[in-house]
């Protein structure tokens, strides 16, 4: 019997387990897919936003600011990358002037510190490759970015770390009341728990109606994006927005933490939470409006394009409540959720401290993880040192990115473990470089499959029916 | 200390090192990140190699056996599964391995050879969704030639680079179904023989003005939607065509390395993604030279030994302080004309030019010129795109020429 | 009849022109060298291909190898299922014969292997 189930390992699930596992909680995460961050916190545009953008009074803003402000000591402690890089929403004419001064009054009763409109001098000083047009912005210096991805699997390891558990291709199927909690059951397991907190992202109303919720309902929005080569990743400094419409904040260019330039994304409202093909139209979409916030776009620097699915709520806020005792819906966290994410975590254990369930800290508490990038960011010393106690550190697997076997290694050892060749992108960027994994693939199948003892044609993309390989070329009786 | 760096055991830096050896260099390091020389053509087990340099028809692996076995006779140090991370402009070289951990070295000159990768799907914009069974052809080509796994049952290959031919013959052979080659261009970009005994052979279609415009299924690809371009390459939404498929194989373009090229402040050319070379092979940076698929990409690996044998060669007088540079002509190119490889001529002396064209033309006057007079004219019945043409100019063309202009007429 | 072939012999690809009448050939245009002749006559009566390909060692790599003569080119399928089936013992070296006498050629290794 479990403590704590939480439904779903996206980023909020992953971090509503970390701030738990500080308690003494029985705690498991449970996930449909093959692994951890494989909803919307995998292809989003990787911002920590200030908080000017949601309505003032609404739970997106207050659990926004402070997000914000917690963000940089919690990827601190769990080995994430962040920069604190400066957000500016720029505007070309009258109409964008308005919305940025709305904006930045909003922001100011929002509680974010710092706001300042730039003036065209000031702008083109601060971004010199933005289009002559834009000749005013809304600057942030308290947006940020952060990898998505990175963040979840660490929150989720850090948790693991510390006692939580999580189970993997576990697609939740029913929710049954018991006189001590619930049972949460796929097809082929069954669990019980005292408490249930439902962070499915996308299937958030789909969990909720199986515990009889239906008060609320789910939307995905797609959102497309483009990647350009780390040649580009200094065209901006800071995360540009254009003026906000009601479909959201616009298309942004950012620079990502890893030193690469994003564009995007699209918005379009839509039905299948599974479809998350990029289209013709998306993405030359992208490309036409990046033209009008830069003086010049990088053109042939494109290395990969991508579609997210926002979670988007009926009711325009996040919805966190309780529509049972032992029951907690965490649904509706588009953006700013990822912003949001550590003070989300913090307010579902307030939630569930007055909810009655005895918690008490745990006296060996973990509070950190090693970063995963600790190779990479090592000294020239430090990495001869890890190289002699573990030659797999000396040998690049990723030569675009330039990761070591070593790293590979740890991110199929460590918690969450890797188990396909997407978990493996995630954690450590091999494949992630210009050539998209053109050359180290083969390699990266052959460590998954001696690490988990497996074949190489059980080796997958991402779990299920994504094999990469098909068979072998030898002892083939058709043919 | 080093008296040369060479950067990259394959065809090219083998060839480079071998020729430097000769020229009498004899402290040189070969710095390979496989574990193994011979870089892509230990993959590339089909024949067609050698016949320009051995006068004999070779696979990968024995072409380069043949570079190799000197190599090793030579006694050349080769460091393998070595990794260079960084080059200086003032020739420091960064690389790690498993044994030495990372290490910096200090060469006289270094020769750049790190070869080229494919171009992925995301340089392409091919819309849809992003499942298992998307491969580049050389990846395709190192799981199926070196590992004994197949990547797909069902394939459908997009581009008619010679890889992408290649493998549609190696696949057919090891039992999947090749159900095409689509090809943007109204031209194929592999070599008149790979299609022939490649795809005529097996009869699998070559389709060209044709793209993949989406990918489908959720998990492993479940089929493609093809169209035909127009003129400007735009696909046609009326011609839209499913093709169920397992596997994507792509094979359209390669791209010179030059990563590292560009950490030692060596110019690159924005039309080859190669460095800016002058008939030693030398880049913008004295005493770096480059050569190979880094420095354009090649039709065969037998101008590849050519070509590295020039740097080898012009390394080991820069070595001796023996390179003269005694004049200083730009080659300017008329567009029909891509690029040159030099890009520069540094001294009076004969010089092969060698020269991309941008489309296929028939019965031409390749035409050289001052500026001003016409220095050399050479007539091809056919250029095309996918192969590499080559003029040889004279000492004596070069006297008092400040620039020469290399320009196509269609006659 | 005037058949037209591109010469698979070298990368130049010639394009062949063969004048036939029945099976036989009254005169070849376009080959640019002898072995183009000679590939235009052999396509004619009884096209011929090298095969490459690998075969399993007794270590479970697997090994490079070519037919070390061109075989009947309707046999190719026929020659990988030969090849399929084989085993290689280790070591092998470059040039070794793998398989006798298959259609007309051996099968050889392209690769050193220890």
């Amino acid at each position: 019997m479990y403590d704590v189930v939480i439904i779903g390992a996206g980023v909020i699930g992953g971090m509503i387990a970390r701030a738990l596992s500080r308690y003494d909680l029985k705690i498991c995460v449970l996930e449909k897919e093959n692994d951890v961050a494989m909803g919307s916190t995998k292809a989003n545009s990787a911002i920590i936003h200030a908080g000017f953008d949601a309505p003032v009074g609404s739970l997106k803003a207050k659990l926004n600011v402070q997000g914000s402000q917690m963000m940089e000591s919690v990827c601190k402690e769990l080995g994430v990358k962040y920069i604190r890089n400066g957000s500016l929403v720029v505007g070309f004419n009258d109409t964008d002037l308005k919305t940025i001064l709305d904006l930045y009054n909003r922001g100011k009763k929002n509680g974010v510190n710092g706001l300042k409109i730039l003036n065209s001098e000031e702008l083109h000083e601060l971004e010199p490759a933005l289009s002559r047009s834009a000749h005013f912005a809304l600057y942030a210096p308290t947006g940020a970015i952060v990898c998505p991805y990175g963040l979840a699997v660490a929150a989720i390891g850090n948790a693991m770390d510390n006692g939580a558990e999580l189970k993997c291709n576990y697609n939740v199927k029913s929710i049954t009341k018991t006189d001590l909690g619930f049972e949460v059951s796929s097809y082929t397991e069954k669990v019980s728990t005292k408490y249930i907190i439902n962070c499915a992202g996308l299937f958030a109303d789909e969990v909720s109606a199986l515990a009889n919720d239906s008060s609320f309902t789910i939307r995905p929005r797609k959102g497309e994006y483009i990647l350009l080569d780390k040649e580009c990743g200094k065209t901006v400094t800071h995360t540009i927005f254009g003026p906000p419409s009601s479909m959201g904040k616009g298309i942004l260019v950012s620079p990502t933490v890893d030193g690469n330039l994003l564009l995007g994304p699209t918005s379009v409202d839509f039905n299948e939470k599974d479809n998350k093909d990029t289209t013709q139209v998306g993405l030359s979409s992208i490309q036409s409006k990046a033209c009008e916030y830069l003086a010049t776009v990088p053109t042939g620097k494109n290395i990969t394009s991508f579609c997210g699915l926002r979670a988007v709520g009926s009711t325009g806020d996040f919805i966190i409540e309780s529509p049972q005792k032992g029951f907690i819906n965490v649904a509706g966290i588009e953006s700013p959720g990822l912003s949001a994410s550590p003070a989300i975590a913090e307010y579902v254990v307030d939630m569930l401290k007055d909810s009655g369930i005895v918690m008490h800290k745990k006296k060996k508490y973990i509070s950190t993880r090693p970063s995963a990038t600790r190779f990479r960011d090592a000294s020239l010393e430090e990495k001869n040192k890890m190289i002699s106690d573990n030659p797999a550190y000396g040998k690049i697997v990723c030569r675009c990115e330039k990761i070591t076997e070593g790293e590979i290694l740890d991110a199929l050892r460590t918690n969450p473990k890797a188990t396909d060749l997407d978990g493996i992108k995630r954690r450590t960027r091999a494949q992630m470089g210009r050539c998209q994994g053109g050359f180290c693939t083969p390699y990266i199948i052959e460590l998954i499959a001696r690490e988990n003892g497996i074949s190489f044609e059980s080796v997958t993309k991402f779990g299920a029916n994504s094999a990469v390989i098909t068979g072998k070329t030898k002892g083939n009786p058709n043919l | 200390m080093k008296d040369l760096v060479i950067i990259g055991g394959g065809p090219a830096g083998m060839s480079a090192a071998l020729s430097a050896f000769d020229c009498g260099i004899k402290d040189i390091l070969i710095l390979e990140r496989d574990s193994h020389l011979g870089g892509v053509l230990q993959q590339c087990i089909h024949n067609g190699f050698g016949l320009q340099k051995f006068g004999e028809e070779l696979t990968g692996p024995e072409y380069a056996f043949r570079y190799e076995e000197k190599i090793i006779k030579s006694g050349i140090e080769v460091k393998l599964n070595t990794m260079v991370l960084d080059i200086t402009e003032d020739k420091t070289v960064t690389a790690t391995n498993p044994h030495d951990g990372i290490f910096q070295i200090k060469a006289k000159a270094v020769i750049l050879a790190m070869g080229c990768r494919e171009r992925p799907r995301g340089a392409l914009n091919i819309a849809g969704s992003r499942p298992a069974g998307i491969f580049t052809a050389g990846t395709a080509q190192k799981l199926v030639n070196t590992k004994g796994l197949l990547p797909g049952k069902s394939v459908v290959i997009l581009g008619s680079g010679d890889i992408g031919l290649i493998m549609a013959k190696r696949l057919t052979l090891e039992g999947a179904k090749v159900k095409g080659v689509f090809e943007l261009m109204p031209y194929s970009g592999g070599l008149a023989r790979n299609i022939q005994q490649c795809l005529n052979d097996f009869n699998i279609p070559l389709r060209l003005s044709h793209t993949v415009v989406e990918v489908h299924g959720k998990e492993r690809v479940e089929g493609i939607t093809v169209a035909e371009v127009d003129e400007k390459r735009v696909p046609i939404e009326s011609t839209k065509e499913f093709i169920p498929c397992d596997t994507l194989l792509l094979s359209v373009g390669l791209i010179p390395e030059n990563e590292l090229s560009k950490s030692a402040n060596v110019k690159i050319s924005p039309v080859t993604n190669g460095a800016l070379v002058d008939q030693n092979r030398q880049t913008s940076v004295s005493g770096i030279f480059a050569c190979g698929n880094v420095l354009h990409v090649h039709d065969l690996v037998d101008f590849v030994s050519d070509e590295a044998e020039i740097a080898g060669k012009s390394a080991a007088k820069y070595i001796n302080n023996d390179l003269s540079d005694s004049t200083e002509i730009n080659i300017f190119t008329d567009g029909k004309i891509r690029y040159t490889v030099p890009q520069r001529i540094t001294d009076l002396t004969d010089v092969k030019v060698y020269f991309r064209v941008n489309n296929i033309y028939k019965n031409v006057n390749i035409k050289v010129t001052d500026g001003i007079n016409t220095l050399l004219t050479k007539k091809r019945p056919k250029v095309s795109p996918g192969e590499m043409e080559s003029v040889t100019l004279k000492n004596d063309h070069l006297k008092n020429v400040k620039e020469l202009h290399f320009s196509l007429e269609v006659v | 009849m005037e058949k037209i072939l591109t010469c698979i012999v070298c990368p130049l690809g010639c394009e062949l022109c063969i004048d036939l009448e029945g099976k036989e050939i009254i005169e070849i245009k376009g080959n640019t060298c002898n072995r183009g002749k000679i590939y235009a006559e052999n396509e004619c009566i009884s096209p011929k291909r090298t095969v490459t390909s690998t075969v399993k060692c007794t270590d479970g790599s697997l090994l490079s190898v070519k037919t070390d003569q061109p075989i009947p080119k309707e046999k190719v399928f026929d020659c990988m299922k030969i090849i399929n089936q084989t085993t290689a013992t280790l070591p092998v070296n470059i040039g070794d014969v793998i398989v006798k006498d298959v259609f007309g050629s051996n099968i050889v290794a392209t690769q050193n292997k220890n």
